[in-house]
């Protein structure tokens, strides 16, 4: 073989080695915890990012207003952030509004201003409507009408900070070491169709659904004009946004569990169907139909979260890596095993899940490795 | 006047904790110029490429978690691993072996165009996918565990050995050799026709056969301290292309 080194790359265009980097923590019994161990792990798969998108969703951020909804606001000017603030005043009540705290970090350019407010519905909305609806449909006029103005964080007690940069940085820009949560989601992008901007980095929110996201949703289309029946509008310019919407229609108002979701999100391929027992095929075969517009098509690893839960789901085969790792109530979800190992050298047990299979942890039941994933389980010392 | 050189046969350690990539894998081909035998790597988390472009017998120790394409490239070094390793392990490994005391990731031995791997548990989507041979190059994978989907996806030469040694009854694997077309699968137990590639035949072994299988499991037990008597003495399969060129009739007329 020739010496590599000396012919290595005369046309100094050394090949793109990324992908983009998803990370997950969860302490299933509830406990907070810094965000330092989590800011490390998606730091160690830098490389798969291109420093055009980094974020993180936490749970458990705002104790001291646990009860309302906490919206996360960019603005673009001044004028977009007045108009929204008359806006949120006549559709809400105000219970406090500060800027988010940020410092200066070098690789930051040319950031929006983020704003973040802690929301009552209050009695201007129709006495008929759920609360949570009322707030999508308020986040859904932000979000198409106010063209400087972008809502991208809206649950309660959680919070998503994101923007353009690599994860690391992000994470110190928003000072994101000094809160705590029992649930972190991370994510490092590298854009591939889409715009590298604010507020296409990722985790994508609605209410305290946060979606992270490796891969390419090639059904996007087909997705966003089935979602838009619902009414939800797609405006952040990247497929990931989609899914983010189809589980709070799933979860939130089909109050379908993730097991019948991760069928729909990544059905069994049609081979597989026909060899289940008869009930089992009309399940599938039902979903396929009711629901076969929100099948995600594409290669793909998610981190979905919401309150109470952290969950993994990857494509039905699997083009996208996803590992997993459990010690004691933590549980971790990886594109890669060594940002796990980085912070938790010593795991109870590590993992590859089976192509869409999803991963799941829970506040309600305790921590276990699912029996199917048990021959996948390798104890190393 | 005559020179004399003397050769390290000391084990060189390296503690790899926050080295970078591109650091460690230029130290670590800088001692293998130097003559270095036996290196070993603690604390490694993810740093890509490690053995790639070495070209030489170096044993090369890691405890830790490799990152992606560990051995990449490969000619010539022994990488034991303590611990996991990621996807694309032996990324179009030319010779060698790695030893992997755990499980790897996805696309394990892609490529490989000879040398050996060993993995002690199971083993992620695609393992073996496009591996080829040619004259003696012949890459060899052997694999204690199961396998995920697309066993063998697209094989085009070499021996993949699938063990199952931490689980009973059929693997679930589907797909397994889906567009083979060369090299061969020995694969302990049984496995459904509906989880095969089309392409794919399935065979009791010969005599040839098991004798290479034999020689692969004795090194396989050793590596890891298995009983290999114990190994072979349950049935095996053989899965084999039905075709060396599936495609040849579309460009003959």
């Amino acid at each position: 073989m020739k010496e590599l080194e000396r012919i290595q790359n005369p046309y100094n265009d050394d090949k793109a080695i990324d992908a983009c980097s998803i990370f997950g923590a969860m302490d299933t019994s509830g406990k907070r915890f810094s965000g330092k161990g989590v800011i490390r792990a998606i730091a160690n798969m830098h490389d798969r990012g291109n420093g055009l998108g980094g974020g993180f969703a936490i749970y458990g951020l705002y104790p001291e207003y646990a009860d309302l909804y906490a919206f996360h606001i960019m603005y673009l000017s001044q004028k977009g952030k007045e108009d929204v603030e008359a806006f949120l005043k006549e559709k809400f009540r105000l219970t406090h509004a500060e800027e988010v705290p940020t410092q200066p970090t070098p690789k930051i350019t040319n950031p929006p201003l983020v704003w973040r407010y802690f929301l009552e519905v209050g009695p201007q909305k129709p006495e008929e409507e759920a609360d949570d609806d009322y707030v999508v449909e308020r986040v859904m006029e932000i979000n198409t009408k106010f063209p400087d103005a972008f809502v991208f964080s809206s649950g309660k007690d959680m919070g998503v900070f994101k923007g353009v940069g690599y994860p690391e940085e992000i994470a110190e820009y928003f000072c994101l070491e000094q809160y705590e949560g029992y649930l972190w989601t991370a994510h490092g992008r590298f854009p591939t169709n889409t715009p590298g901007w604010w507020g296409g980095a990722h985790p994508f929110c609605i209410l305290d659904w946060t979606v992270v996201h490796n891969g390419e949703i090639s059904s996007y289309g087909i997705n966003r004009r089935y979602l838009e029946q619902f009414g939800y509008h797609c405006t952040m310019q990247t497929d990931t946004e989609v899914v983010a919407y189809a589980v709070d229609l799933l979860m939130r108002k089909h109050n379908l569990p993730i097991e019948i979701v991760a069928k729909i999100l990544a059905s069994p391929l049609w081979s597989d169907i026909q060899r289940l027992p008869q009930r089992e095929q009309t399940l599938m075969r039902t979903l396929r139909q009711v629901y076969g517009s929100l099948l995600l098509n594409g290669p793909f690893t998610v981190i979905i979260a919401h309150h109470g839960e952290m969950i993994g789901l990857t494509d039905r085969i699997r083009l996208r890596p996803l590992t997993v790792g459990a010690k004691g109530s933590m549980l971790y979800l990886s594109s890669e095993e060594s940002a796990i190992r980085l912070i938790c050298p010593d795991l109870d047990e590590a993992w590859i899940p089976a192509g869409g299979e999803p991963v799941v942890g829970s506040l309600k039941a305790p921590l276990k490795t699912p029996v199917a994933a048990k021959e996948m389980v390798s104890h190393v010392d | 006047m005559k020179v004399t050189e003397t050769i390290p046969e000391e084990t060189i350690k390296i503690d790899a904790s926050g080295i970078y990539y591109r650091e460690l894998n230029a130290r670590l081909r800088e001692l293998a110029q130097n003559g270095a035998r036996k290196i070993e790597l603690h604390n490694v988390y993810g740093q890509r490429y490690i053995g790639t472009n070495l070209n030489r017998p170096v044993e090369v120790t890691i405890f830790g978690t490799p990152g992606n394409d560990l051995g990449a490239f490969m000619e010539g070094p022994r990488i034991t691993v303590y611990g996991n390793a990621q996807d694309g392990c032996g990324n179009t490994m030319n010779d060698g072996e790695i030893i992997i005391h755990g499980h790897a990731g996805d696309v394990i031995g892609l490529s490989a165009r000879g040398g050996k791997i060993f993995v002690r548990d199971s083993v992620g989507y695609r393992a073996g996918i496009h591996m080829k041979e040619y004259q003696d190059k012949k890459p060899i994978l052997v694999i204690g565990g199961t396998a995920q989907d697309f066993l063998g996806e697209y094989m085009a030469g070499g021996t993949l050995v699938l063990l199952g040694l931490n689980r009973e009854g059929h693997h679930k694997a589907k797909f397994v050799g889906t567009g083979m077309h060369g090299g061969v699968i020995y694969l302990r137990g049984n496995i459904e026709s509906y989880q095969l590639g089309k392409e794919v035949g399935v065979a009791e072994l010969g005599e040839a056969d098991r004798e290479l299988l034999a020689r692969l499991v004795g090194e396989f037990a050793a590596h890891f301290g298995y009983n290999a008597d114990e190994i072979l003495k349950h049935k095996f399969i053989k899965l084999f292309p039905l075709s060396l060129r599936p495609y040849g009739r579309i460009y003959a007329h």
